[in-house]
């Protein structure tokens, strides 16, 4: 029976190396997402060009001027007359223009099409343009824990893990199964002594091994190329994240047993698992953001608990005892998945 | 023993009675047809026997297991042809016979004596994709299959659909190969001529057995006269012919019509009738299954 189990894996291997579109897809996800969400998707502040409206030159403001155009973050490109100035924003030749009337007072026009930018820069130019007066009040001694120079690498790391293996356990293995029952093979798989769930196991082994390839290049990038300090213990790293892929394939088989074509099985994870992972795991907008009817919902998504994890994990630093409610949360949801996909799983055609 | 036994079986999908009250028995070692038309319920029957569907009513045993109790027992010794080339495509020959082996428990050699004329004509190919062969190809490949295990009972859902007619010819020689191995044989067509190929067959139409017989006995029952006739202009022929009294029943036939009469019915006084129709050829014709199928359908 052993050997047999070995040739139901070396079956879906054959599939999945056969179609080497898909694999590399697979295998580069993770890599294309983590670069993109690292240096092109940044909330960061970057190269933000600044336009100039004077009415009466005078030495502050001329100072005030210099210490724009040395800033890294802004690029002055020039003076413009006041009733110009939104042409130039008009124009997205300025993103902001910084207007100084007859007595020197400050007015900040901004292009707030991006809210991001706008929001981010108006508070940054504003303190840069401001700094001395600011230097006579009272100072908040602002301490930022963990991520001080609030790199947005820090934030995405972990929620790219809770989304790339939803997206590849779950996905691929609930289309793998799917594609079985739209081929015909599914009938012919039924109809002989083996329990075709012996069958649908061997077909999530190979997607676990890649999920495992895909984890490791993930922890490499974050390590070496996005500077993401990994401060907890890579162990339990690791061991929550095989938790969450046994988790992610039960999810994948229990899609699998409702739908009846791929494409349905795509529609179905995109919309049940991938939007809610985006929207409600916390991943890009805080949850205490979310409408109050809402708030819940993110405590059935299983990827909140483990992106929530890892980040304790993984830029806080702190041992794994920190997140055993997490870890219980997420071994408790893998067993009602499996019981209930299982229990679902059909060995009849109706 | 019979090998398949049905009894009152019924089946609904929806509005649509897929099977309605079939009663069958098969012999053990017979090679039974099961002839019909697209949508007669011939698939949604050997979906029932090979335990992919349940009943609505009725039993059904194959090889002794009721296909509800002993579901499994069954999956284990029958063997599945489905209608659709099943196998996996971005398999290769071998691989695909290989992983079949593993799923019934056993090795290619064990039963290589009974593949063995089969396989030798694909075993050139097999290392080729399974999706990369011919037609012909993929049913000798899937047949391969469905015997790896050895099985008591042989289901086969149209198996010639969609082959060349040398290859159709070559498979029904290689069922009656099985035949010499005890193999029972349950196998569904919608081509009429390949009826004779069987040992017994039942004629279905629309859910429901019209009538289960051996292929001679079935055409000696046809006790109508039959003429084929043909004419420069055929569809004019086929709408005039019906209106000709003494004529029963008119209908395509390969390249003439059959023209199924009453006792009273005069050749002189039909062709006298048509003699609008240049060339009217009109012969006595001998009866066919397809003949039997449409009277009884018409019934």
């Amino acid at each position: 029976m052993k050997t047999n189990f070995l040739s139901f894996v070396k079956k879906e291997a054959l599939h999945i190396l056969r179609d080497k579109r898909t694999m590399m897809i697979v295998l580069l996800i993770p890599i294309v997402l983590m670069i993109l969400f690292g240096f092109a998707i940044s909330t960061e502040l970057n190269n933000l060009n600044v336009a100039v409206s004077v009415q009466k030159h005078t030495e502050d403001i001329r100072g005030k001027i210099e210490k724009l155009s040395a800033n890294p973050y802004f690029t002055f490109v020039g003076y413009v007359n006041q009733k110009d100035a939104e042409t130039m924003l008009r124009s997205s030749k300025a993103d902001a223009v910084v207007v100084f009337d007859n007595e020197g007072k400050m007015q900040f026009l901004f292009d707030a099409s991006n809210t991001n930018t706008a929001m981010s820069g108006s508070i940054y130019l504003q303190s840069v343009m401001s700094e001395e007066n600011l230097s006579n009040q009272e100072l908040f001694n602002l301490h930022l824990l963990y991520n001080p120079q609030m790199k947005s690498a820090y934030n995405f790391v972990p929620g790219i893990m809770g989304l790339i293996f939803i997206l590849i356990c779950a996905m691929m293995t609930s289309v793998a199964i799917v594609r079985e029952k739209e081929s015909g093979t599914m009938e012919v798989l039924l109809v002989s002594p083996v329990r075709p769930i012996k069958i649908i196991l061997a077909k999530m082994i190979p997607y676990f091994v890649i999920s495992c390839i895909n984890l490791t290049t993930i922890l490499l990038v974050s390590r070496f190329l996005l500077d993401v300090p990994l401060s907890g213990s890579l162990f339990s790293i690791i061991f929550i994240s095989l938790i969450y892929l046994v988790l992610s394939l039960s999810l994948g088989l229990l899609v699998s047993t409702i739908s009846s074509s791929q494409v349905m099985a795509l529609l179905i994870s995109a919309m049940v698992m991938m939007m809610p992972i985006l929207m409600l795991s916390g991943m890009i907008f805080p949850i205490e953001n979310l409408p109050s009817v809402l708030q819940p919902v993110p405590y059935i998504v299983p990827a909140k608990w483990y992106i929530e994890a890892i980040r304790k994990l993984m830029i806080m630093g702190l041992p794994i005892t920190a997140v055993t409610k997490e870890i219980l949360i997420l071994i408790l949801m893998s067993v009602v998945l499996v019981f209930v996909s299982l229990k679902k799983f059909n060995d009849k055609l109706d | 023993m019979n090998a398949i036994e049905i009894e009152n079986i019924s089946k609904q999908f929806g509005k649509v009675k897929a099977l309605d009250d079939v009663c069958l028995e098969v012999k053990e070692g017979e090679c039974f047809g099961l002839i019909g038309p697209d949508g007669a319920g011939k698939t949604t029957l050997f979906r029932i026997l090979t335990t992919l569907l349940s009943p609505d009513n009725g039993k059904a045993s194959v090889n002794g297991f009721d296909v509800k109790r002993d579901y499994l027992e069954i999956r284990k010794c029958v063997g599945y042809m489905p209608g659709r080339f099943s196998l996996y495509q971005d398999l290769s020959v071998e691989e695909n016979l290989e992983f079949f082996a593993a799923l019934f428990n056993t090795k290619i050699k064990d039963s290589y004596s009974l593949i063995e004329p089969i396989y030798k004509q694909i075993e050139p190919f097999k290392t080729r994709r399974a999706g990369k062969l011919s037609g012909g190809m993929k049913q000798k490949l899937a047949l391969c299959c469905a015997l790896i295990h050895y099985p008591k009972v042989l289901f086969l859902d149209e198996p010639t659909t969609g082959v060349d007619a040398v290859s159709r010819s070559e498979f029904w020689d290689m069922l009656a190969g099985l035949k010499a191995k005890r193999i029972t044989i349950l196998v569904s067509t919608p081509y009429m001529d390949e009826a004779s190929r069987c040992e017994r067959i039942a004629l279905c139409n629309e859910g429901k057995i019209l009538t289960t017989n051996t292929p001679k006995n079935i055409v000696d029952g046809y006790n109508d006269e039959l003429y084929a006739i043909s004419a420069d202009n055929m569809f004019e022929l086929l709408s005039l012919s019906r209106k000709v009294k003494g004529v029963k029943e008119c209908y395509p036939f390969g390249e003439s019509h059959h023209l199924v009469v009453e006792k009273d019915f005069d050749k002189e006084y039909f062709a006298n009738e048509l003699n609008q129709i240049k060339n009217l050829q009109i012969k006595k014709a001998s009866p066919s299954i397809e003949d039997m199928f449409i009277k009884l359908m018409k019934r």
